[in-house]
């Protein structure tokens, strides 16, 4: 154990070390600004280039399927349980999709415990979008009868917060719900936890929803900021993108900062947005 | 403490350098792990004594010099100490000072007769506006706060560059012995450098690719603290990079 955790990288490494709670200076966003202008980054990557991602399954046993993502530092956890409930009443014929998240103090020194901020609001919330309306989840076969239909809840917990959370976040989800298995049903048609089964969710075979998030800062748009990064950005804006019928869509958008989009700007990021998406589904595609 | 015109960086430093010949080759290890056993040694700063063994309780480099054991800690938050000279963002500007983030539990006050020149109250934001950076030194710690001073060689407000932080207990190592590491890293990328003890640190070069350059040496630095003569690894680091 000892041994383990001297030589581990992390450990090592002073890889935290952006940790801390003071604001980004003007003369560190002046900078950045410069940098972006001529296409550099502090860790080498161009302005469109992801940090590597890893992907670990079932890294809880109680839930119905959950994944670990990295992106860089940044680090999500996410889990799917199912439950069986009512059907709300606007949808008496589908079954429910709930996203719920947390971000924990341990995961950066910005958050803190308490109610939930704007940040913790929204990071479920765009999470919940990307999925839903992608399609993936086919809700008319979550119905086990009239009166009872599945519930998905997804759980989604950052451990360490390097910046890009949102699109870690939506990976994590995403890869928990391919991952998820049914628990088994007794004869009154409630869960019992104690069976497993091993049919999956009625997910559509093609779609593999992901966020994506273009940051602005100047006149420059980057992908997968690390925190410091993220801090300095002006305006945010964040897809939820994925195949459906052998078509990229664009299922959701959130714009986030005081600063504005031209309507140019937005037109230049479809086709990164596309040959982005199509990245990660094939990054992604070993860990399926 | 010698006193002794210094650099802004080469403040006071924790001498985690004593060149004792009785001193053994420092290793890694972690808390509750067995540095020694036997009653001859003396458990000092970062270790306990359980029962035979010398037990460490942070983690970070052991040393052995003589008799006495300690652990010099690799992780851990900046502890303000009188003399030290830091690196702070303005964040709030009041009747008779600024009020300034040292990354520290409590923020510092800088007040207006510790700048280095006259300072007219009714223009203080055109000296040191709210996110600008500044080099100050801590006068004194007392109950009320933490009070800085600019008086003194190397501190006032930084322009042009930009700052960022490492784990500060690896700040000595970023300078090395007698400023060896830091004069190094400043010759070979021909940048600016002023090393706060807080752990931040602001880089200004010519150029945008110097300045990334020298961030990498001293990050590199920071994730190598284990590594024995690490000046004459940074000679080699500097021509491959």
């Amino acid at each position: 154990m000892c041994q383990d955790l001297r030589n581990s990288e992390e450990s090592i490494k002073g890889g935290f070390g952006r940790m801390s709670t003071m604001d980004t200076s003007n003369l560190t966003i002046e900078t950045l600004r410069q940098m972006f202008e001529q296409g550099k980054r502090f860790d080498g990557r161009s302005l469109k280039d992801y940090r590597p991602i890893t992907v670990e399954h079932n890294v809880s046993n109680k839930a119905e399927g959950s994944t670990r993502v990295r992106i860089g530092k940044t680090e999500v956890l996410a889990g799917v349980k199912l439950q069986v409930g009512a059907p709300y009443p606007d949808s008496k014929d589908k079954g429910n999709l709930m996203v719920s998240g947390d971000l924990l103090p341990l995961a950066s020194p910005r958050f803190e415990s308490g109610p939930p901020g704007f940040n913790a609001i929204e990071l479920p919330r765009l999470v919940d979008r990307a999925i839903r309306e992608s399609g993936m989840i086919d809700f008319k076969k979550l119905v086990i009868t009239g009166e009872k239909v599945w519930t998905v809840i997804i759980d989604v917990f950052p451990i360490n917060d390097d910046g890009n959370l949102i699109d870690a976040a939506t990976i994590a989800a995403s890869v928990a719900l391919k991952d998820a298995t049914f628990p088994g049903l007794d004869k009154d048609n409630n869960v019992d936890y104690h069976i497993k089964t091993q049919n999956k969710l009625p997910l559509s075979k093609e779609t593999f929803p992901v966020s994506i998030s273009f940051y602005k800062l100047g006149s420059s748009l980057f992908l997968d900021p690390t925190r410091e990064e993220e801090e300095a950005a002006e305006a945010r804006i964040t897809f939820g993108i994925s195949l459906w019928n052998g078509q990229n869509m664009i299922n959701s958008c959130q714009k986030r900062g005081a600063k504005p989009l031209s309507r140019a700007e937005v037109e230049s990021m479809m086709p990164i947005l596309l040959e982005k998406q199509i990245y990660l589904n094939e990054k992604l595609k070993k860990f399926l | 403490m010698i006193a002794k015109v210094t650099e802004a960086h080469e403040a006071p430093e924790i001498s985690s350098e004593s060149e004792e010949s009785i001193v053994k080759k420092r290793r890694v290890v972690v808390p509750g792990e067995i540095i020694v056993s036997g009653e001859d040694y003396l458990p000092s700063e970062g270790t306990r004594r359980e029962g035979m063994n010398i037990l460490a309780s942070r983690f970070g480099l052991a040393e052995e010099s003589g008799r006495v054991v300690k652990v010099i800690p690799v992780t851990g938050t900046f502890i303000p100490r009188k003399n030290n000279v830091v690196i702070g963002r303005v964040t709030n500007i009041t009747f008779n000072g600024w009020v300034v983030d040292i990354d520290s539990a409590s923020s510092g006050f800088l007040p207006i007769d510790e700048s280095p020149r006259f300072i007219n109250k009714n223009e203080m934001d055109q000296f040191l506006a709210i996110g600008e950076v500044v080099a100050a030194k801590i006068w004194s710690i007392n109950t009320r706060g933490i009070d800085l001073t600019l008086k003194s060689k190397g501190l006032g407000k930084l322009e042009g560059g930009f700052t960022f932080r490492i784990i500060p207990n690896r700040v000595p190592r970023v300078i090395g012995r007698e400023g060896s590491m830091i004069m190094l890293i400043k010759e070979k990328t021909g940048c600016d450098i002023t090393v706060g003890q807080n752990g931040w640190i602001w880089i200004k070069g010519q150029n945008l690719d110097d300045q990334i350059r020298a961030r990498k040496a001293i990050e590199f630095v920071a994730e190598k603290f284990h590594v024995e003569g690490l000046t004459d690894k940074m000679e080699e680091w500097f021509e491959k990079n």
